[in-house]
């Protein structure tokens, strides 16, 4: 079953058009990458489906709901690609107002600090933290309202590799305890982490895949060539 | 397969706990800004202080209230008002621009809980600031007020909250800080000239009496006279803090309505 459905999405920001008639299924339970060069429209898609985004046309249904519901509000999580939260509140401060704006009882914060690997600096100011620190706070600040549904908008940027690796083992964790994860990147190594892969061009779905298959398709086993190969099959079309 | 799920109720309307967390997490930024918390409380005192010494040895007409007496109760009302809209339209701007407002307005956070968390956190602040404000004038500065002071400070903290309210207000037609900074003019010195402070109203053309009787800040003035001429409380200074207090609810309604929840 689809966690998130995306039927004909049509979005102009500005007087550009940024997601040409976008259609595609998100599973539960899984993680689906999010993949694409910058300025492919991946952040115009991921502000459609926490309902924030002024729709030209289309339909955005998540858990069975118009995305930006009210009911939806404290089952789905967002994570900004700017850390969006408080630079002058320590991080535990930061986790404590999202807790209770999820309406979350007061060991969620900890818990949500400690499993983005901050437990150390709980009383530190978030603007005397490192850019990739401020990234993860803004991730407990999602985690504690513990969404059914995560979009994270390249939350791994700036990370080191360990830590980088530690994240996506957390976030298939949460994958296997039923959360519905969709995670944006425009680095091609991090595809081969994802369960599911939606590759974005220009506003349109160029491929909706998994690794194995886009490693078939685009005929090589690195998935950035694999990816190229598509796009160069895709404009071979057009021409 | 089977996805948990927690049920939980959706707050989208008002909801006073998470105003009240709202209140709480602006208030926590404050304590953290040290620098502003001492400017907040101190420079009004020490503003009153620079126009006690400008009138100290002027002369008074003889059965008149002393120049300052007037001026000075009057700042008590504009001071909490000036610098309550300056602090929150930046606070709100930077809500905007840090990416934390488009983030709130994914959560179950009504968008007038978050006004109200904001108008409440610093009205907190104004009351304290008044306090200490009122105090300093009264004693350091022989203020002389003939009503209560307690009254006196119920009015600044009205001020300081209507100002709050036109600064949310005016923070939703600021895209930059620039723009942001030049809303204080703006909004904050027609209502200055036109109060009743530099002129009384009645002494003014028609057409400008009638723009100053629409400004809220005429009234917040005119209660202070009240309080500043009668002993005990007039029923004409009442009605002008309601007056007060319903433009400041009235700037925060269109403030709610102005902060869109989807944006291109």
């Amino acid at each position: 079953m689809d966690a998130i459905s995306v039927a004909d999405l049509v979005v102009d920001r500005g007087r550009r058009r940024v997601l040409h008639g976008l259609t595609l299924g998100v599973p539960a339970g899984q993680v689906t990458g999010l993949l694409g060069p910058s300025g492919s429209g991946k952040t115009t898609l991921m502000r459609a489906l926490v309902g924030v985004q002024i729709l030209r046309s289309g339909e955005v249904t998540v858990l069975g709901e118009p995305a930006g519901s009210p009911a939806l509000r404290s089952r789905v999580g967002y994570v900004t690609q700017v850390p969006g939260v408080y630079a002058d509140l320590t991080v535990r401060e930061n986790a404590r107002y999202f807790e209770s704006l999820y309406g979350m009882s007061a060991r969620e914060a900890d818990a949500a600090i400690a499993d983005v690997g901050l437990a150390d600096a709980v009383g530190q100011l978030v603007r005397d933290l490192s850019g990739g620190q401020q990234g993860r706070v803004s991730l407990a600040c999602a985690l504690v309202g513990a969404p059914e549904v995560l979009v994270l908008d390249e939350p791994t940027v700036g990370l080191d590799p360990v830590l980088r690796v530690e994240l996506w083992s957390r976030f298939h964790d949460l994958a296997a305890a039923g959360t519905t994860l969709i995670v944006s990147s425009h680095v091609m190594d991090e595809a081969g982490r994802c369960d599911r892969l939606l590759l974005l061009r220009d506003g349109e779905l160029l491929a909706d895949s998994t690794p194995e298959r886009l490693r078939v398709d685009g005929r090589s086993d690195d998935l950035e060539k694999a990816f190229l190969n598509l796009v160069r099959a895709r404009e071979e079309v057009a021409v | 397969m089977t996805v948990t799920t927690i049920q939980r109720t959706p707050a989208t309307h008002l909801s006073p706990r998470l105003t009240a967390a709202t209140t709480r997490r602006v208030l926590r930024q404050l304590r953290h800004d040290h620098r502003t918390i001492a400017m907040m409380l101190v420079l009004p005192s020490l503003l009153l202080g620079l126009l006690y010494l400008l009138w100290k040895d002027l002369p008074t007409l003889p059965g008149q209230p002393g120049i300052f007496d007037r001026v000075g109760l009057t700042m008590l009302g504009i001071f909490p008002f000036v610098v309550m809209f300056l602090v929150t339209s930046i606070a709100m701007l930077r809500e905007r621009t840090s990416g934390t407002l488009e983030r709130l307005l994914t959560t179950p956070l009504a968008r007038l809980d978050l006004l109200l968390g904001y108008g409440l956190a610093f009205g907190l602040a104004a009351a304290l600031q008044a306090v200490v404000t009122v105090t300093i004038a009264t004693t350091v500065y022989d203020l002389d007020v003939t009503g209560s002071v307690y009254l006196v400070v119920l009015i600044a903290v009205a001020d300081a909250v209507l100002g709050v309210a036109l600064g949310l207000l005016a923070s939703a037609f600021a895209r930059t800080e620039f723009q942001a900074v030049q809303f204080m003019p703006v909004i904050v010195l027609p209502q200055f000239f036109l109060c009743g402070l530099l002129v009384p109203v009645d002494q003014m053309a028609g057409w400008l009496q009638a723009i100053s009787s629409v400004l809220p800040l005429t009234y917040a003035v005119e209660a202070l006279q009240e309080v500043g001429r009668s002993a005990t409380a007039t029923g004409t200074m009442w009605i002008d803090i309601g007056v007060v207090a319903g433009a400041a609810l009235l700037a925060l309604a269109l403030a709610a309505a102005t902060l869109r929840r989807r944006t291109s």
